[in-house]
């Protein structure tokens, strides 16, 4: 197996879905390939990395309601059903 | 089925069928009381009760399609939008899934479709951002180490800055997949339902986006990088 190989099987790795032949090879190149192991390591702080920093959508937008958006969405509804817009109010 | 076909209500269909997890699942799940409550309510008419959904829901389901659009104007519709579809269709949410998880699958959708309706640009290819082979298969550029905690690494605030500007520099097509499979935590299934592509391409498509943001991040990250 070659560096080009193990990076074409990183995500069927990580997945599980490897034959066992095919993971038997996977792991005797990762242990004699210094830059397979980091590129692993690197992958796998990617995939988390990238779902930590969308973790907090605070951090994204201001912490609270959307007041705006509420009353835009309330009013689309009332239009949507006039016999109940009553209880909109 | 292409998105062009996808309604914003055939979201609501959506239920990651592929899944058999998520198929027994679903079957065993129970609504907690006090949503139950509310969408019973909402069902009924209650135009109130749906007002109490929208303002639980509203800045969480804005990050989602902003994440996706990456324009406020267009986030604000989507999410609009969407939950104008869930008021309408109401009736048929079946319980099998917390309100939240039924709105975010309709704001994905509503979001999708939006991006669609902008029309294809030209892509910049993702080639220069994936690993390059000599000719007997070795890396050309050494893969190293990362430093990601410790004195030296970067803070958290500045490193979830530098992960959405790198993301924000993937080609959409490549970004679209991440988001929805690592950031939305969408399935296979419902991803490529969702973009009107084969599980297989779905695959394909998020392995290189991994890799290409790998490739953005490791400049920064590296051991002994500058900062």
């Amino acid at each position: 197996m070659t560096c080009k190989d193990f990076i074409e099987f990183l995500d069927r790795y990580l997945n599980g879905a490897l034959t066992p032949t095919e993971r038997e090879e996977f792991s005797r190149h990762l242990v004699i390939c210094r830059d397979c192991d980091h590129y692993l390591a690197n992958y796998r702080a990617t995939i988390r990395l990238a779902a930590e920093a969308f973790a907090d959508p605070d951090a994204e937008f201001p912490p609270g309601v959307p007041e705006d958006l509420v009353r835009a969405v309330t009013a689309a509804c009332r239009a949507e059903t006039p016999e109940q817009s009553h209880e909109i109010e | 089925m292409g998105l062009e076909e996808f309604s914003v209500s055939d979201a609501l269909e959506l239920t990651g069928a592929g899944d058999p997890g998520r198929a027994a699942a679903r079957e065993t799940f129970e609504m907690p009381p006090g949503e139950a409550e509310l969408i019973e309510r909402v069902q009924r008419g209650d135009a109130q009760a749906y007002e109490q959904i929208v303002r639980a829901h509203a800045a969480r389901m804005l990050a989602v399609a902003q994440r996706l659009l990456r324009n406020p104007e267009d986030a604000r519709d989507a999410v609009q939008e969407a939950f104008l579809a869930a008021y309408r269709h109401a009736d048929g949410f079946s319980r099998q899934c917390r309100i939240g998880t039924w709105l975010h699958r309709i704001v994905v959708n509503a979001a999708l479709m939006k991006l669609r309706s902008r029309g294809r640009r030209p892509e910049e290819s993702i080639e220069p951002l994936l690993p390059r082979f000599q000719e007997d298969g070795h890396m050309i550029a050494p893969a190293t180490g990362w430093q990601e905690s410790g004195e030296a690494a970067i803070d958290l605030a500045k490193r979830h800055a530098l992960v959405h500007a790198c993301i924000a520099r993937l080609p959409e097509s490549y970004r679209t997949v991440l988001l929805l499979r690592d950031i939305e935590e969408q399935d296979p299934d419902e991803t490529a339902a969702l973009l009107g592509i084969t599980v297989n391409a779905v695959n394909i498509r998020l392995h290189r986006a991994r890799q290409a943001l790998r490739t953005l991040l490791d400049p920064h990250l590296r051991v002994g990088c500058a900062r």
